[in-house]
């Protein structure tokens, strides 16, 4: 057999095993959460916050971390959005000329994500206690936010970098200004990208527990401001498994299998209502 | 030419960098006529065009120098708005770029952001718009579907009714046939004679036939000089320039 053929059969059997190893990994994931947090889910799980002594295997549910990690989440998510657009338009349609520029806001954006969210913590806890702020729910969601920041930033940018110049040449022949150019064509063209971003970010936000392990705090309640401590499910997971009974650790992963599940009807829900615009995109 | 042009170049010399591609072009563009710019390829003939309605100004680390009079009003003047400017001037691309929206959208697109909010009368535009641009009798059943399903041949006239629907007095073509079939072609060039009644068009071909079959005048380029310009016929039949002989009988190209 010649040389070029053995190439080909070994990269073809390399693919092989990559493709088998990402399935059987996720599989192994689903599959060890279901296997061991089904049993023990329960509707008092997802419906009630702790009672005294939840956490030695007495009444309760992690309702609060839920709710937490929810609201968490979307909040981070959403300012993050809300800061990161005007950058990527910046870059993308104002600034479009000066790469020079836009490369340097990139590879900062790049660093950003790079930097683990631990550092992210410690650095809110740092400026928290400069000011005497306690952990909240609103300190949580500005430094997650930070940290999904360069996410939503980057995928949002990788994809409006794509648009063809004729795109927006179209709409500026037509006396468009470049604002409306960004928010009625390029925006509608991107919107299946920015809906991914969305959702990456999401996904990390609400995953997150070292960034807001110092900052959100942990409570037991529902919070009623955002000015208080809030629960998160990474943390609720992190506490169950974390004691030695074995039926609190069973709720751990019955914890996990309901973050899993968040994340996925929060997916599929997004993909369905944005579904309208993605037909459009040309 | 009696009444004043509608674009009129003076001394415009445009850069790329250290790249002098447009140099010292001094033309008007007659009225309600076809003008056709012609040249070899890479010769400034599209830069010209963008410079019309300042779209050159999106490309990189380009310099503009001299005037462009439209209507009598300097677009270069760092006073002048560029979004009224524009809207002056229709223009199709090389292959149609529909906006990421309905059919129907399309088209009231340019009406909305220049202030018409009135549904009737935005209702009107895109019926009118689309007949003018003979594309009304295909999609009135689905003016709510996406642009981007209809054909190439469809989207050029799409983006052409799109450009007439700002009200422009001028048509700016940038090779508008080149990625479209021969009768889709065609179908633009009918339109472009139907239209000079009312607009003046001017647009870039590298295909001389085209020129010969649909301008009334002709720009020539080369090297980023305009070397001849004259009614079609002239140009074609009786070049006075050596280079635009060869150019016409195909020597250059």
């Amino acid at each position: 057999m010649d040389k070029r053929k053995i190439e080909e059969s070994i990269f073809k059997v390399l693919m092989i095993i990559s493709a088998i190893t990402i399935i059987v990994s996720l599989g192994l994931i689903l599959g060890s959460i279901l296997y061991k947090g089904l049993p023990s889910l329960s509707w008092e799980m997802i419906s009630q916050t702790p009672k005294g002594g939840y956490y030695l295997g007495k009444e309760g549910g992690i309702l609060n971390a839920i709710v937490g990690s929810v609201l968490l989440a979307f909040g981070a998510t959403i300012l993050a959005a809300i800061i990161s657009f005007p950058i990527v338009i910046f870059i993308n349609v104002y600034n479009r000329q000066n790469r020079w520029l836009a490369n340097i806001i990139r590879l900062t954006f790049d660093i950003l994500w790079g930097i683990p969210s631990i550092v992210y913590g410690a650095f809110g806890f740092t400026i928290m206690i400069f000011f005497g702020i306690k952990t909240s729910l609103l300190a949580g969601i500005v430094i997650v936010s930070l940290v999904v920041l360069p996410v939503i930033a980057r995928a949002i940018d990788e994809v409006i970098k794509m648009i063809p110049q004729g795109l927006f040449d179209a709409s500026y022949a037509l006396g468009a200004t470049r604002l409306e150019t960004s928010l009625k064509v390029i925006a509608r063209q991107a919107s299946p990208g920015i809906l991914t971003a969305l959702l990456i970010a999401f996904g990390r936000a609400i995953g997150d527990a070292a960034a807001v392990l110092f900052t959100a705090g942990y409570t037991d309640y529902i919070p009623t401001s955002i000015f208080q401590s809030v629960a998160t499910l990474p943390l609720a997971i992190f506490f169950q498994l974390g004691t030695p009974f074995p039926e609190v650790q069973a709720r751990g992963y019955a914890s996990a299998l309901i973050l899993t599940l968040v994340i996925l009807v929060i997916s599929i829900v997004a993909r369905l209502l944005t579904r309208k615009y993605k037909k459009f995109k040309i | 030419m009696e009444q004043s042009s509608h674009i009129k170049v003076k001394d415009l010399n445009v850069y790329y960098g250290q790249n002098h591609v447009l140099k010292n072009i001094n033309i008007e563009i007659p009225n309600n006529q076809i003008t056709a710019i012609i040249g070899p390829s890479g010769c400034g003939k599209t830069t010209l065009l963008k410079c019309f309605n300042r779209l050159i100004e999106s490309v990189d680390g380009v310099r503009v120098t001299g005037e462009v009079l439209v209507g009598g009003e300097n677009i270069y003047d760092p006073k002048a708005e560029v979004t009224h400017i524009r809207k002056k001037m229709g223009l199709l691309s090389q292959r149609p770029f529909p906006l990421p929206m309905s059919i129907y959208d399309n088209i009231a697109y340019g009406p909305k952001i220049h202030g018409e909010r009135n549904k009737k009368e935005l209702d009107r535009i895109v019926e009118h718009y689309l007949k003018e641009a003979s594309l009304w009798e295909e999609v009135k059943d689905r003016l709510k579907t996406p642009a981007g399903s209809l054909s190439i041949g469809q989207q050029q006239r799409l983006c052409l009714a799109r450009g007439l629907a700002v009200e422009p007095d001028i048509i700016l073509g940038d090779e508008p046939t080149s990625a479209l079939d021969p009768q889709s072609s065609r179908h633009i060039e009918q339109k472009f004679i139907e239209l000079k009644e009312k607009y003046s068009i001017v647009f870039v071909t590298h295909i001389l036939r085209q020129a010969k079959r649909i301008a009334d005048y002709l720009i020539f380029i080369h090297m980023g000089e305009i070397i001849e310009c004259g009614p079609t016929k002239e140009i074609l039949e009786n070049p006075k320039e050596k280079k635009t002989q060869d150019y016409v009988l195909g020597i250059i190209s």
